[in-house]
């Protein structure tokens, strides 16, 4: 393999893939469903209000909520066809938002803004900032952080760097790695677009050297682009972090508290470049994306093409259902990815990179037990942090001295956690902390 | 379905790593060399380390009420270790009671595992060879088991490095052979649960000082004396293992490298200019003191960390 001596990134850890269900496996578009519930957040940011009434008839693609919040991203219908109602819906996060329900006609007919545009490769920047901003396109890897915000750094900023993250290094999921392979000329596009916008002189697209397919695909892609690079990373966890992928390419170090654009860089996903060249090229708004369904507890495991809005347990039904043995089920990855209570009421978001159905062969409910002092947390931590005695500190309630142990800087990549053999769960006291120190600095 | 999902926070994978499983591997690691122990010292050699053991796990079962005897494996793991620093036949009550003192002084009243300050198993031995010195230096010349003085007693000249090597000299039940206690590190160094630190820094320090100071107490050059330092006592057995226990060493790079460092040091300033023929026990008690000091010390630079104006 045609590796680059890039520097790696220090700690990390390398849990087992659990690929090989749907890695094989190209994207299948799901069957539309009779109804979609449009939560008005599915970013990180002001949530949007309804532009929209109960009764209205939408179009495919119609902008039908939106906020005046810079840091927000408008959303829109991703069926034609009638609103139901307005009304609360579940979110990954755990608190209901305000969705509106659209009744599919089934005609799948685009609303009139939804125009391909010939003469794309001649737009601004201002017009291609204000495309993106439109079509609510937010990082399709999870986090799902406005894009338009991420494409106009702070004043002064100079972007050296774009950096196309392809790494996907949570296991199980595989839908960058199939979007990789079936959609990289939209990839290198959407780099191109990107790297316009922010008038950076270099671009980088990193993949996982378990995955050699994608990096051929996109080198094929990128051949015509001269200041375009594609490089197989190290697989290892979390080597598609930000700041652990900045690091990586560039040397460089985010500091601590700051944003990838004080190092000269910005980076993202792969998704979201095939979203920006859908916009840009054909008009389209974000509503549908790459999930992958996986885990032993699903009975068909697949690689789809979901509309956003698609209830989750259409789209589980569309994957042959749950097995009986099911006992958690996850969206995003194992080691992000967040577990829910339940599936009803519940739709495919922009952020829904996977629904991981796991059994109870894999979910293993541990006792906590006493901290050893073994130092794998330390030896496998990203940042450099000393996630026991954060850890400890919570344990007893002692949120200063989480404070003063870095415990902000953590990225909650959950390395710490994985490796414990005292089972201690360190990412769920961190983030305790998180919250109380930021709740208190927010006081201040 | 939908009420018996399960929800915690992420991540939803672990290792399959346990307390337990690091233990068994500790064990595991062990036992060349308490193999070695019984093959020179005989059946008294094995009842030695079976009663450290049973000392221990049953002590610890009383102290915290729990219905099984191994638990978490740690006591096991602390009972050997006893054992293994034991003469090889000490009347049958010394590893009863080290075991029992191990548990409840170096560990329970500290809070338990994970807790104590001190390698449980030194401060039993600590206890013991000061409250009955001579059944602690009752030494035996293995296969024939007649009493002998050890090879630090006598000196760097009357023993060979292939039975310093080996093993076949008089001293602790589990610490004369060189090549088994490196055998079961090479395990614990596989499995991840050591690194070269600490026992790099240990012995590379030992071997130093004895090539340098080893021969006359004052600047020299003999590398044998080095090498007898390293092969001879307690060394090995304290750099593998006890001085790595997780609990009472430090947690950062840095501060492992120098906890090695200092129990190195301490160890060949006893041997050399102290009252004692050896000085493992007390270095690495010395050193587990300065454990949390150092971690404090050693902080590792955090990612992205601006140096303060």
């Amino acid at each position: 393999m045609n590796h680059m001596n890039f520097k790696t990134f220090r700690g990390g850890i390398h849990p087992g893939h659990f690929k090989s269900a749907t890695e094989k496996k190209p994207v299948v578009p799901a069957r539309p469903p009779a109804m979609v519930i449009i939560p008005m957040g599915q970013h990180i940011g002001a949530p949007c209000e309804p532009l929209v009434a109960v009764g209205e008839e939408v179009k495919m693609g119609q902008k039908i909520g939106d906020s005046q919040g810079f840091v927000s991203a408008p959303v829109h219908a991703s069926v034609s066809g009638k609103v139901a109602k307005i009304a609360p819906c579940n979110h990954p996060l755990g608190r209901p938002v305000k969705a509106v329900y659209i009744e599919s006609d089934g005609q799948d007919t685009w609303h009139e803004d939804v125009q391909p545009n010939p003469g794309w490769e001649e737009l601004s920047v201002e017009e291609l900032k204000k495309v993106i901003r439109e079509a609510g396109i937010v990082g399709m890897g999870g986090a799902t952080f406005p894009t338009h915000v991420k494409l106009s750094p702070p004043p002064g900023a100079k972007i050296d760097y774009v950096l196309i993250n392809g790494a996907e290094c949570e296991p199980y999921l595989t839908s960058d790695h199939r979007a990789m392979l079936e959609r990289a000329d939209e990839i290198a596009n959407g780099l191109k677009i990107i790297m316009k916008v922010l008038h950076a002189p270099q671009g980088y697209i990193g993949v996982e050297d378990n995955k050699p397919d994608a990096v051929e695909a996109l080198k094929k892609a990128a051949a015509g682009m001269s200041n375009v690079e594609v490089h197989a990373l190290h697989t290892k966890y979390p080597q598609g972090a930000e700041k652990q992928l900045i690091k990586v390419f560039t040397g460089r170090e985010v500091p601590s508290g700051g944003l990838p654009s004080a190092v000269g860089c910005v980076v993202q996903n792969v998704g979201t470049c095939i979203a920006v060249y859908e916009a840009v090229r054909f008009g389209k708004p974000l509503i549908e994306r790459i999930v992958t369904i996986t885990g032993a507890g699903i009975s068909e495991p697949q690689n789809m093409l979901v509309r956003v809005g698609t209830p989750m347990e259409e789209v589980i039904a569309q994957c042959g259902g749950l097995r009986p043995n099911i006992r958690k089920v996850v969206l995003g990855g194992p080691m992000m990815g967040l577990a829910q209570a339940g599936l009803e009421n519940f739709p495919v978001i922009k952020g829904t990179s996977g629904i991981l159905c796991l059994t109870d062969q894999e979910v293993v409910l541990h006792d906590i037990q006493p901290c050893i002092k073994c130092g794998k947390c330390v030896d496998g931590c990203p940042v450099s942090i000393m996630p026991l005695f954060i850890g400890s500190a919570v344990e007893q309630g002692l949120y200063d001295r989480a404070e003063a142990s870095s415990a902000m800087d953590c990225i909650e990549c959950g390395c710490c956690a994985y490796v414990c053999p005292a089972k201690r769960p360190l990412v769920q006291w961190i983030r305790m902390s998180k919250g109380d120190i930021a709740a208190k600095r927010a006081k201040k | 379905m939908e009420n018996k999902l399960v929800i915690s926070s992420s991540p939803h994978l672990r290792a399959p790593e346990s307390v337990q499983s690091v233990m068994v591997d500790v064990l595991v690691a062990l036992f060349p060399a308490a193999l070695a122990g019984v093959i020179f010292f005989g059946w008294r050699g094995l009842l030695t380390m079976l009663l450290g053991m049973l000392s221990a796990m049953l002590v610890e079962a009383v102290v915290l009420r729990r219905k099984s005897i191994f638990g978490d494996g740690s006591a096991a793991v602390t009972g050997l270790l006893l054992a293994m620093t034991l003469p090889p036949a000490p009347p049958w009550w010394l590893p009863v009671i080290g075991g029992a003192i191990a548990i409840i002084i170096g560990k329970q009243v500290f809070g338990g595992l994970g807790n104590n300050i001190f390698n449980p198993a030194l401060v039993a031995r600590a206890i013991l060879m000061a409250s009955w010195a001579g059944h602690m230096t009752t030494w035996l010349r293995p296969i024939d088991l007649a009493t002998a003085a050890t090879p630090l007693a006598t000196g760097a000249n009357g023993t060979s490095f292939i039975n310093l090597f080996v093993g076949t000299v008089s001293g602790s039940l589990g610490e004369t052979s060189a090549f088994a206690l490196l055998l079961g590190a090479a395990w614990l160094f596989f499995k991840g649960h050591i690194d070269w630190r600490i026992p790099g820094g240990y012995l590379g320090t030992v071997f130093l000082i004895g090539t340098f100071f080893g021969a006359t107490g004052s600047l020299n050059f003999m590398p044998s004396t080095g090498l007898f330092h390293l092969l001879a006592g307690g060394v090995m057995l304290g750099a593998l293992f006890m001085a790595t226990d997780m609990v009472t060493s430090p947690v950062t790079p840095r501060g492992r490298l120098i906890f090695g460092i200092g129990c190195g040091v301490v160890t060949m300033l006893i041997r050399l200019f102290g009252a004692y023929p050896e000085g493992v026990t007390f270095a690495i008690l010395l050193m587990n003191a300065l454990t949390p000091l150092l971690d404090n010390l050693t902080l590792p630079r955090k990612f992205g960390e601006v140096a303060k104006q």
